[in-house]
């Protein structure tokens, strides 16, 4: 679980405020200046149109599981259609998207093809990177490969600029050790010492992966062994933004100059951590689904180091 | 069934000279044949004793699927969806640790001894 610190003060402090915001539920739109996050909500809608009318969106969709069909959703195709249509209405279209893995349940054809059918069908950029379940067909990821794997490096691992933030797209579910978390390897820590040697302190970055790159709950899995010799590397940055996905549900935390996140599934919720027996599909009562299902939206406000995300559920 | 239900003490003895003719009718895998059950993200029973020759199924009851591989590599699954089994017949006497290649935490052991 996260925690957070109140000002000097005694107020709440606005993440902490905002961490609150998030647990009820609601959409919230978020703020990171100078590495600290606020709420564009709390700063008012004046502030937070401008921040949108004058920066850059880029949209988050993740574990779409294209072919689940279990009792937590027996429509997961149907619960990726409803976000991509919500996507294509936002009134400020994304400049493109990214999408944090689980594009499929089980790495078929068929489900690659359904998901590029439905996610690539709304005519935006997306840049992707694996699940494990985008990696489970005979080929031991070929499949995604072949599909997302061009211009990456090993097992799919690349960056590329966007209007002033450098994003850096990492690979955390291949060659998983026993006992351990999710890995990103030292061939891919090596790409990204080298990958960042070029890029100023003061550029924003964006890191997406699929699994957290923070303990969010060992126990169940949910953290990245190798996670820290990464962050080690973006520390002299004054605003890093990690979103991962692969949990299921929103989770944030903020420590020193990083800001973390996890986006919420399209295709079923899981438990929160430690509340159930597994970590696997929760299913809800009917009526529930689709307020636990969701994408997040991110804004890139020019000239700053600011970004805003807000987190949308598809009820 | 060809098989013949004979006391265990007996198995082991004539075991050897039945072996191509058990081979086909597969008597250590009947109805109670050993089975490691994989759900809530946990291999059950954790550690699974079994006499050398033994096939071991491995059964996913989750909704997610999971991935049998064995620490030193001598066996490993395809992605076992819902209700999928995975068989591997252990011949060696040994420790035999495998965990699942998707959700590595999960770990369980199958000890082979005769």
């Amino acid at each position: 679980m996260t925690h957070h610190h109140d000002d000097e003060n005694g107020h709440i402090s606005r993440r902490h405020a905002l961490e609150c915001m998030i647990w009820a539920g609601t959409g919230v739109l978020w703020t990171i200046s100078g590495g600290i996050p606020v709420s564009l909500n709390l700063l008012g809608a004046a502030q937070a149109a401008e921040a949108m009318a004058t920066g850059f969106t880029f949209l988050q969709i993740s574990d779409s599981h294209i072919g689940f069909d279990k009792a937590a959703n027996p429509h997961a195709i149907d619960t990726l259609k409803e976000a991509m249509g919500k996507i294509q209405a936002l009134p400020q279209k994304p400049a493109f998207m990214i999408h944090t893995g689980d594009i499929t349940h089980l790495s078929k054809p068929a489900q690659f093809d359904n998901a590029a059918e439905i996610i690539g069908g709304a005519g935006f950029d997306v840049h992707y990177v694996p699940g494990e379940h985008d990696l489970i067909d005979d080929g031991n990821g070929k499949a995604y490969l072949d599909r997302y794997g061009k211009g990456t490096r090993g097992a799919g691992w690349y960056s590329f600029d966007q209007n002033g933030v450098h994003f850096v797209a990492l690979v955390n579910v291949v060659n998983l050790k026993a006992g351990g978390l999710g890995n990103l390897g030292p061939e891919q820590l090596a790409w990204l010492a080298d990958d960042l040697k070029a890029v100023s302190a003061s550029t924003p970055i964006v890191v997406f992966a699929h699994i957290p790159l923070w303990a969010v709950y060992p126990e169940w899995g949910w953290g990245t062994d190798d996670a820290a010799q990464a962050l080690g590397l973006l520390k002299r940055f004054g605003s890093v933004t990690v979103l991962n996905g692969h949990i299921h549900q929103i989770m944030q935390k903020v420590e020193g100059n990083v800001t973390f996140h996890t986006a919420r599934s399209t295709a079923f919720p899981q438990p929160a951590p430690g509340t159930a027996a597994s970590p696997g599909p929760m299913t809800v009562p009917a009526g529930q689904l689709r307020g636990l299902l969701g994408t997040s939206s991110v804004t890139v406000k020019q000239g700053g180091q600011d970004l805003a995300i807000i987190d949308s559920t598809l009820a | 069934m060809l098989c013949i239900r004979l006391p265990a003490r007996h198995m082991a003895a004539i075991l050897a000279a039945f072996t191509l003719t058990t081979a086909n009718c597969q008597p250590l895998r009947a109805a109670d044949a050993p089975m490691v059950k994989i759900e809530n993200f946990a291999f059950t029973p954790p550690v699974l004793t079994v006499k050398p020759g033994t096939t071991v199924t491995f059964r996913n009851d989750d909704d997610i699927p999971h991935l049998v591989v064995a620490s030193d590599s001598s066996f490993r699954s395809k992605a076992l969806d819902t209700g999928d089994t995975y068989e591997f017949t252990f011949t060696k006497a040994g420790d035999f640790a495998y965990f699942c290649g998707l959700h590595p935490h999960m770990q369980g052991k199958i000890t082979v001894a005769p």
